[in-house]
């Protein structure tokens, strides 16, 4: 149990419209991401969710109920905050048993849950531990034991994993989703990391300046973006968004073409450019390419096809995977 | 290695100075009084000199006044503690709310810190607390009672009165900024985790003051263990003993009745307290300051 809905929810500071008009449907038991830039309102947006912050209007809903003005506690939800906000001079029990005790429930019970929660979470060996004590993987793990604790009807993640190194990033992500389908729990999760919202998420939010640009699973958004935003926000490294002339014959303002979806050959046909740089990284190389009256193009290439900087090469967009775009920066489908 | 070594070095020459001058700064006064603690040396005598053996000792520590004196300063000390943490902590609580006019209420809230303690006690004895035209005398007028002789009849509360008022900015000000300091986030998931406004009280905001309060009960120990102008100025020690710390029993020996290596001894024996008290608090609060 845990479907939320937001109906034209608003939040302002003061005279800043942080966001407007957000409606959104988060299904029971899926695990949604909120993208975007720096700024966008995604924490806000998860924090009116949470009932950390009033909405300044429209509803809230978890499971069909108004929650709106209903404080934090009383909506049912648990959050794992992106400093972590573990309690300093609690031991990792009493950080994951708060909750429950709280809740007044009987201390015994509370110790049993707690030592599943950590057994789940590989936390056994550090349960006397204080915070302090533990490396910035564990006090995740932390977080999110006391997050699950509770059996709450969903579980709010902002940005969890900004504070770890790469290689810790990658194996929590898999732990966050793997566990997050193991509970069947309802989950938003925030990032700016597009690699981590194409790979957790049933269905990606795409916001920019306090709005939904897009809503839809990962690959609906890599093959099918609504719009500029969304082509130029989703996707690594991102699509060739060139106007102008070459984009006429196409009958659109703008086109888009993804660095995957070109064709590189030396002479072949397209557009005609000089390989400026050549990234290697082994599996692909990335060549950023500049083509006279269209700009620099990236394309990306299988690893071990060998072009050098300075080389001139052809450029073929694949005529099925070319994106138009409209004046206005919408999509024109057909 | 060798420039770390040499920067050591260097900090300690650089820092030689000073410590000597404190180190004299302190050892020749404490030398001086435990030399004269061991001596004949009265004022109203003067043929009476040479070594007094623990002569001095004796007659300071088997004075009923001593046991008074003793009793009061732990009162003093004890109460003032407890009414300035307390308050402090309910002031900080309040002053950590309120959005308008912040700035007036703190340094209203302050500015009794800023006086000096025997300008606060005469405020005190003569504009609040005389039973002829005393402020507290007024009200009780107007309220059908008859006026109290705060400084006659309650002398010891009325000192812990006009202490604790003069040391509840301290506190208020350093347990405010220590709740101010505490992250939001971890009030936030407090909240989530369903505290109300007392668990959170309880299990977040008062360990987090822990450190804090430590702070607090160690400084104004300090300083309330030698509680004197506010005596000199109110009560004078009485009625009788009523109202006189250690303090200022020495300083009634040396300066009343002229009794040099009385007051002497005294002041030894108030050393040694201290000592006790210090490290009886250190090992009681102390652990909270590591880490
Ligand atoms: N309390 C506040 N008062 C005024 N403006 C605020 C407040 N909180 C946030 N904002 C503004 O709202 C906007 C959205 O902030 P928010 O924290 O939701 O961004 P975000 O999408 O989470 O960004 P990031 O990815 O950097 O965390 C920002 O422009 C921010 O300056
Ligand atoms: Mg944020």
């Amino acid at each position: 149990m845990g479907k939320i809905v937001l109906e034209n929810v608003q939040k302002h500071f003061g005279t800043v419209k942080v966001i407007s008009n957000v409606s959104l449907t988060v299904e029971d038991g899926s695990f949604v991401v909120f993208v975007g830039p720096s700024g966008c309102g995604k924490s806000t947006l998860l924090r009116l969710i949470a009932g950390l912050e009033d909405a300044t209007g429209g509803r809230i809903l978890i499971d069909g109920a108004d929650v709106t003005d209903l404080p934090p506690t009383k909506r049912g939800l648990s959050m794992v905050f992106q400093s972590y906000a573990l309690y300093p001079h609690m031991s990792v029990r009493g950080n994951i048993g708060f909750g429950l005790k709280m809740a007044g429930m009987p201390k015994d019970e509370i110790r049993k849950k707690v030592d599943a929660a950590a057994a789940t979470l590989n936390l056994t060996p550090y349960l006397d531990r204080k915070p302090r004590m533990l490396s910035g993987g564990q006090r995740q793990r932390v977080a999110i034991g006391r997050a699950i604790v509770r059996e709450p009807k969903g579980f709010l993640f902002d940005e969890p994993l900004s504070n770890l190194d790469a290689a810790l990033r990658v194996n929590m992500r898999i732990e966050i989703a793997r566990l997050q389908r193991s509970l069947g729990t309802t989950a938003i999760y925030v990032t700016h990391d597009q690699v981590e919202a194409m790979t957790m998420a049933d269905k990606i939010v795409v916001l920019n300046a306090g709005s939904v640009e897009q809503v839809g699973s990962p690959l609906e958004l890599y093959d099918r973006p609504a719009n500029l935003f969304v082509a130029g926000f989703i996707g690594s490294p991102k699509m060739n968004l060139i106007g102008g002339a070459t984009a006429e014959p196409y009958q659109a303002a703008t086109i888009g073409i993804r660095p995957e979806h070109l064709i590189v050959s030396r002479d072949g046909g397209g557009w005609a450019g000089t390989i400026s740089v050549a990234e290697h990284l082994g599996s692909d190389t990335f060549l950023y390419v500049e083509v006279p009256g269209v700009g620099l193009v990236t394309a990306r290439t299988p690893g071990e096809v060998s072009f050098h900087a300075g080389e001139r090469v052809m450029l073929q967009p694949d005529p099925a995977r070319l994106h138009r775009f409209d004046k206005q920066g919408q999509a024109i489908r057909g | 290695m060798a420039a770390t070594v040499n920067t050591r070095k260097l900090a300690r020459a650089m820092l030689t100075p000073a410590v000597v001058i404190l180190f004299i700064w302190m050892i020749v006064p404490l030398l001086l009084t435990i030399w004269y603690s061991f001596q004949n040396y009265n004022l109203l005598s003067p043929e009476n000199t040479g070594f007094a053996g623990f002569m001095n000792y004796k007659y300071f520590l088997t004075d009923p006044a001593f046991f008074q004196a003793f009793w009061n300063t732990l009162t003093i000390t004890l109460s003032v503690l407890v009414i300035t943490v307390v308050g402090g902590i309910l002031l900080g609580l309040l002053l950590d709310q309120f959005i308008y006019g912040q700035g007036i209420v703190r340094i209203l809230v302050i500015s009794p810190f800023f006086i000096m303690p025997t300008v606060a006690a005469l405020v005190w004895k003569n504009m609040l607390m005389d039973p002829n035209y005393g402020i507290f005398a007024w009200i009780a007028t107007r309220l059908g009672f008859a006026p109290v002789a705060w400084l006659e009849n309650y002398p010891l509360f009325s000192i812990i009165l006009i202490v604790a008022w003069q040391w509840l900015p301290f506190a208020t000000l350093i347990l405010l900024t220590a709740m101010q300091s505490l992250d939001e986030e971890q009030k936030e998931a407090a909240g989530m985790d369903g505290a109300n406004f007392a668990s959170l009280f309880v299990y977040i905001t008062l360990p987090h003051l822990a450190r804090a309060i430590t702070v607090v009960i160690l400084i104004e120990t300090i300083f309330l263990l030698s509680v004197f102008a506010e005596i000199l100025v109110t009560t004078g020690g009485g009625p009788g003993y009523a109202s006189t710390n250690i303090a200022y029993l020495i300083y009634h020996q040396a300066l009343l009745d002229y009794d040099v290596g009385g007051a002497s001894a005294g002041g030894v024996v108030a050393v040694i307290l201290a000592n006790i008290v210090a490290i009886f608090l250190v090992r009681l609060v102390g652990k909270n300051l590591e880490a």
